[in-house]
């Protein structure tokens, strides 16, 4: 025991010596929690129209400024001809080129239906498609308008039969940091636990002061256990920086109370620090460390549901999402912060959680030798 | 300086047929030699010789490939935990943490051996009245010069008074005064009875040695008190001895 606090005592005094560690701890948190929810989100705002309007009609032009006046477009020109239009887009100047035929208005109020030709730039497929889908949505609400100017007293309403209301649950004003903020303390989690760890271990291996820790009689447990229990601390204090400004920037409280969120970190950091140590194991040097956290952070992230619904993905990738932490961690704490869930609920993740710790701690102190 | 001849002791280090192989690379081929309790011993030998390779067998972080062993009376297969905590170690590469002080340095390895806290109080103040540098006592080890870094890093590495020390190559690219004093604090160590078991490529070092060896490609070629080997070898300087045996080397320097 008391060779441990000895290592204890060295570990902090090292972290606290060196300030990029201390700034990754404190200022990391904060200000990926104020900065990114509001950069990064799934809104897709500003998507650039282009009007290529053969009619000249009223009515045209009424659906021009109603799709003028929503904020997700904003109209950047009008052009006479398709071919001037597509130019935009090739220049990167239009997302979406909507086309009035001649007769637009003409056919609309003879026959009763007309057509207008929409075209989507897909090199960015969210922009493509998500604008696509608003500029549907507002069509739609001005032809049910149409509907209404033209057939004032209709015996059977011609428009939609079945209405949906629609009811949010958990998020109920849909904001985006509420929703985000929770995936990004895991992330900064995962990367004080697993990598901040593994490094550390590997700049002692290209020191060489390893070797002298070798030939000591400190036992192999006790220096896993110095390395691991100040990175565990480490992690807490990143994410209590993380929940305070989280509170502050966004009245975030977690719905099923901190300790739930504490206890569920307690183990997860137990895990990724067990997996940041096997990284340490195979790693000779810091450079490859890196190399080795950096792919498995970008797969840690990319399956981890953060930005990607875990559902909607293909088979064979939910399937990986099972063996990858980070996705445990970030459904967690997206159930108790916005659903309010509870140790009962959380139980089968605990107990994931839990065999992840084991496993993969195991597997760094077997491989891990003081001796070759 | 200890008498070594003395047959009744038995010795401190003993190994037989000591043999380390990475695939057809014999690193270390078929070594036998004994080192007695308070012996200065110099283990020669050119780049790539084989030394610290044998070094590492000794000390518990390599494993033998065959032979036999005892360091400090415990097998080098099965105890090494236990050499581990009777001897002390000060590699080639520089091993003290540079971002911890003086201080912090002598207290962490002092407390790793087990060492009271009475204990790292004494001997870390008598450590640092001794090396003179009850100034540099708060300085981070980083911003000390290298022959201070490496008389601290053998302080340390027998301040919990080990039956043996190691030093490989401690004195590399220090400079001549430093090198001396160096010396000195061997020479006080095993005056204490602390066993000394030392890599060098500096010659006139090899005339402090009790005894030397000399390994050329993995063999001890040569094992004696340096005037007996200067005898041996008709040769006027352990620099001659050691070129003369180090010419047969068929393995390139790395």
């Amino acid at each position: 025991m008391r060779t441990l606090r000895f290592l204890l005592q060295k570990e902090f005094r090292q972290i606290f010596r060196n300030p990029a560690i201390v700034r990754m701890i404190l200022v990391a948190p904060t200000l990926q929690l104020l900065v990114l929810p509001l950069a990064a989100d799934y809104e897709v705002r500003n998507i650039n129209l282009a009007v290529i309007d053969h009619d000249h009609s009223t009515w045209s032009r009424q659906l021009t400024q109603k799709l003028a006046a929503s904020d997700h477009f904003q109209l950047v020109d009008y052009e006479e001809s398709y071919r001037a239009g597509f130019h935009l887009v090739e220049q990167n100047e239009a997302d979406i080129l909507l086309e009035f035929p001649r007769g637009f208005e003409r056919d609309l109020i003879r026959e009763g239906k007309t057509t207008v030709m929409m075209s989507a730039n897909a090199v960015n497929s969210v922009k493509g498609g998500l604008g696509t889908a608003y500029a549907l949505n507002i069509i739609g609400s001005f032809n049910k308008n149409i509907l209404t100017e033209m057939m004032p007293t209709p015996a059977v309403s011609p428009g939609e039969q079945i209405g949906v209301v629609s009811s949010v649950r958990f998020n109920p004003l849909q904001t985006y940091p509420l929703f985000m903020a929770p995936g990004i303390l895991a992330v900064l989690l995962t990367m004080v636990g697993a990598f901040l760890a593994a490094l550390n271990i590997v700049r002692e291996k290209e020191i060489g002061t390893i070797e002298q820790i070798n030939v000591t009689p400190i036992h192999k447990w006790q220096f896993v256990l110095g390395k691991l229990i100040p990175f565990w601390v480490l992690g807490l204090v990143a994410m209590t920086v993380g929940l305070t400004a989280a509170y502050f920037a966004y009245d975030i409280v977690p719905l099923g109370g901190y300790l739930v969120i504490y206890a569920f970190a307690a183990v997860y950091m137990v895990a990724v620090l067990g997996f940041g140590l096997l990284i340490s194991t195979l790693a000779e040097t810091q450079q490859q460390a890196m190399f080795i956290s950096f792919f498995f952070m970008m797969i840690f992230i990319l399956l981890g549901g953060l930005y990607t619904p875990i559902n909607s993905m293909p088979e064979w990738a939910i399937t990986l999402t099972k063996f990858n932490p980070a996705a445990y961690f970030i459904r967690v704490m997206r159930m108790v912060v916005l659903k309010g869930s509870t140790f009962a609920d959380l139980w089968p993740d605990f107990k994931t959680m839990g065999i992840f710790a084991l496993v993969l701690n195991s597997l760094a102190v077997l491989n891990y030798r003081k001796r070759t | 300086m200890s008498e070594v001849d003395n047959k009744t002791i038995p010795p401190v280090i003993s190994v037989e047929g000591l043999t380390k192989q990475f695939g057809n690379f014999k690193a270390v081929d078929d070594i036998t030699f004994d080192v007695a309790k308070g012996e200065i011993f110099g283990f020669l030998g050119a780049n790539g010789a084989g030394k610290t390779t044998a070094m590492k067998m000794l000390i518990g972080i390599w494993k033998p490939t065959s032979g036999e062993g005892k360091v400090a009376g415990y097998d080098i297969y099965s105890e090494t935990e236990k050499i581990k905590r009777n001897i002390g170690y000060m590699s080639q590469r520089f091993s003290l943490y540079e971002d911890l002080t003086v201080w912090e340095n002598i207290r962490f390895f002092g407390g790793i051996y087990g060492l009271t806290r009475e204990e790292l109080r004494e001997k870390g103040s008598a450590l640092i009245d001794r090396l003179g540098m009850g100034e540099k006592k708060g300085s981070l080890v980083a911003s000390l010069p290298l022959g201070w870094k490496q008389k601290l890093s053998f302080s340390i590495a027998i301040l919990h008074t080990p039956q043996i020390v190691f030093l490989d190559e401690p004195t590399g690219g220090v400079d001549p005064i430093t090198r001396r004093q160096f010396w000195e604090m061997i020479y006080e160590a095993a005056d204490r009875d602390i066993t000394v078991f030392v890599t060098t490529h500096y010659m006139d070092e090899a005339e402090y040695c009790n005894r030397v060896s000399i390994m050329v490609d993995g063999r001890i070629e040569a094992l004696d008190k340096p005037a007996q080997l200067r005898k041996d070898f008709n040769a006027e300087s352990m620099d001659q001895v050691f070129t003369s045996l180090a010419r047969k080397a068929t393995r390139s320097a790395d």
